[in-house]
């Protein structure tokens, strides 16, 4: 049954899955985004940049876009919630907060162009997946934003699965490089698909597919692909630095949010 | 061989002049056409170096991106820092295909700037350091590039002259984003107007720099001769720093926000902004890459450029 904002604000127990699954949404983007754009000026070459830079751009956007569902349905202001929620209360899966390889952004930033491709790939797939599921939500509003995101996200895939083949087929140090991101990639992955504690509450609603559901559809797309390259992936994936959805973290969103909040926080009833 | 030689020579200055004649009659030189050698050189270095300050220019904006206070203006600011990298793909595409008769590719222009042999421009060597710097960047710093790139819109090399429509038009919208952000400041907190002063005073000089010396007679040598000469260029130093000054001063005192420099008075018999010169020994220093930030943001390109190899190595394969 299909659930329009006001339908959604009638019924509790729905309105709380609703947010949620849009808390889950949202802290994803937000904090790829942000590690994306701490590329910026560092890609391996000029187009590169503005490529990345695009598509950190249009993830932001997919960020603001929930987080501005969040504040339709009543979860507070979208920046304040962008802005100031601390590291216990985002639902970002954990692969996401990891730190782009040693260093800041500001300076000495010795990243990683393997772990940046094959994070950003497996998770273009995942959100592809999710998006399409979501497309299908009982919640209208997020069905209809789905639409919307799905066709930025064509080129998101597209670009990274470029990459990821690309450097998987070069051999040599490429593809040991890229072998041992996948291997950090593999441990986490699995905090893409969980739906936290609530998340047999979501499914119920018709909000999003099964867990269980998300995650073979990935590796029904991925398996091609990894055939393509000759990689086996394993039969399970990892949650090994916790469960984001639960509100479990690391230190590495800790220090993200303070610079992401630095200039907002100096003044929160300030308009910027 | 005497023979060969005079006739060589002769053919080369009947090359010139009708060269000469064809951008006096304001026809657009191609990529292949004839150039003299110092043509060609000029440009060379104009646009490596412009298409380079638009990549370093990147880079103090960068260090605000994430910080950005709203979701709005981190995707507005996110927009115009991937604008300039944009610009900086054109225009090192512009270059290489000025340098490729002399064998030279971008491999070249990266490590130039790394040397030290190709500069960026001034203001990009400048930290940034409040969320106001951010600001100012985009309404003034901006707002001083489009008067530049105006100046060179109708540049004799056609496909400088098409590179810059494309980015003035972008420009444009930089200024008004920058314009919004300080706008914001401007009717905020008293914390958020101190902000913007603080940034104009710590930028002016550098804004002041921005168009480069008025003559050779302050750094020893002015490129602005030869491409006005060219008509790559029209107006001079001097001229573009006036008119930046007519059109942003009442901008600027219009904010409430005061200048640095208590003689900056408009002369009427003169018809110019008469202002206190900045230190141009300083602008020596600076681009010679040792200014404030100099060191540092020409090190994230170095790091950029070892740490990836393995990537253009694997590309290259
Ligand atoms: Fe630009
Ligand atoms: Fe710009």
């Amino acid at each position: 049954m299909t659930h329009t904002l006001v339908d959604a604000l009638k019924d509790e127990c729905y309105h709380n899955s609703a947010i949620e699954l849009l808390f889950q949404l949202a802290d994803d983007d937000f904090i790829l985004s942000y590690r994306g754009s701490e590329w910026l000026g560092l890609a391996p070459h000029i187009e590169e940049d503005v490529a990345f830079s695009s598509i950190s751009q249009d993830t932001m956007g997919h960020a603001a876009m929930f987080y501005q569902l969040l504040q339709d349905l009543g979860a507070g202001d979208a920046d304040e919630l962008a802005h100031v929620r601390s590291a216990g209360e985002r639902k970002n899966a954990v692969l996401l907060e990891k730190v782009n390889g040693l260093g800041t952004y500001l300076a000495e930033p010795h990243y990683d162009w393997a772990f940046a491709v094959v994070r950003n790939y497996f998770y273009a797939q995942a959100k592809k997946i999710k998006i399409e599921s979501l497309k299908n939500s009982s919640y209208q509003p997020l069905a209809e934003a789905a639409v919307k995101v799905s066709m930025e996200l064509y080129y998101h895939l597209l670009h990274w699965k470029t990459w990821f083949t690309q450097l998987m087929d070069a051999g040599g140090e490429a593809r040991t490089r890229m072998e041992s991101a996948i291997k950090i990639v593999l441990d986490d992955l699995d905090g893409l698909f969980s739906l936290g504690n609530s998340g047999p509450e979501l499914t119920k609603h018709s909000l999003i597919d099964s867990e269980d559901t998300l995650r073979a559809a990935w590796v029904n797309r991925m398996s091609p692909v990894f055939e393509s390259v000759n990689f086996n992936i394993p039969e399970k994936f990892g949650m090994k630095n916790g469960n984001g959805r639960n509100g479990e973290h690391t230190v590495d969103l800790k220090s993200a949010l303070d610079i992401l909040g630095e200039v907002y926080n100096l003044d929160p009833a300030a308009s910027w | 061989m005497v023979n060969t030689v005079s006739i060589g020579q002769l053919t080369e200055e009947a090359n010139y002049d009708r060269f000469m004649e064809r951008i006096e009659a304001g026809e657009k030189i191609e990529t292949e056409d004839w150039m003299p050698d110092e043509y060609r050189m000029t440009l060379i270095k104009l646009i490596s170096m412009h298409g380079i300050s638009e990549i370093m220019g990147a880079l103090p904006e960068k260090e605000w991106v994430p910080k950005a206070p709203s979701l709005r203006r981190k995707l507005g600011i996110m927009a115009k820092v991937q604008d300039e990298m944009g610009h900086g793909q054109l225009l090192l595409r512009v270059a290489e295909d000025l340098m490729k008769p002399l064998g030279k590719t971008r491999e070249n222009i990266i490590r130039d700037l790394l040397s030290g042999d190709l500069k960026f421009h001034n203001v990009f060597h400048m930290e940034a350091k409040t969320w106001g710097d951010a600001g100012l960047i985009g309404w003034l710093v901006d707002g001083a590039a489009i008067i530049t790139q105006t100046n060179m819109l109708d540049a004799s090399y056609g496909p400088y002259a098409r590179a810059l429509k494309r980015i003035c038009a972008e420009e444009v919208f930089h200024a008004q984003h920058g314009e919004a952000i300080i706008m914001a400041l401007a009717e905020g907190t008293d914390e958020q107007k101190a902000m913007i002063q603080d940034s104009i005073n710590r930028w002016w000089e550098a804004l002041l720099m921005f168009f480069g010396p008025g003559d050779a007679s302050t750094t020893g040598t002015s490129k602005q001769d030869t491409t006005i000469k060219y008509k790559i260029r029209t107006k001079t130093n001097e001229e573009l720093r006036q008119d930046f000054f007519t059109k942003y001063i009442p901008r600027v005192l219009s904010l409430g926000l005061t200048l640095p420099d208590e003689t900056m008075h408009f002369d009427q018999d003169a018809g110019m902004w008469q202002y206190l010169q900045p230190d141009w020994s300083k602008f020596k220093q600076i681009i010679k890459n040792n200014g404030p930030k100099s060191k540092e943001r020409l090190r994230l390109r170095e790091i950029s450029y070892t740490n990836n190899k393995w990537v253009i190595d694997a590309l290259q394969n």
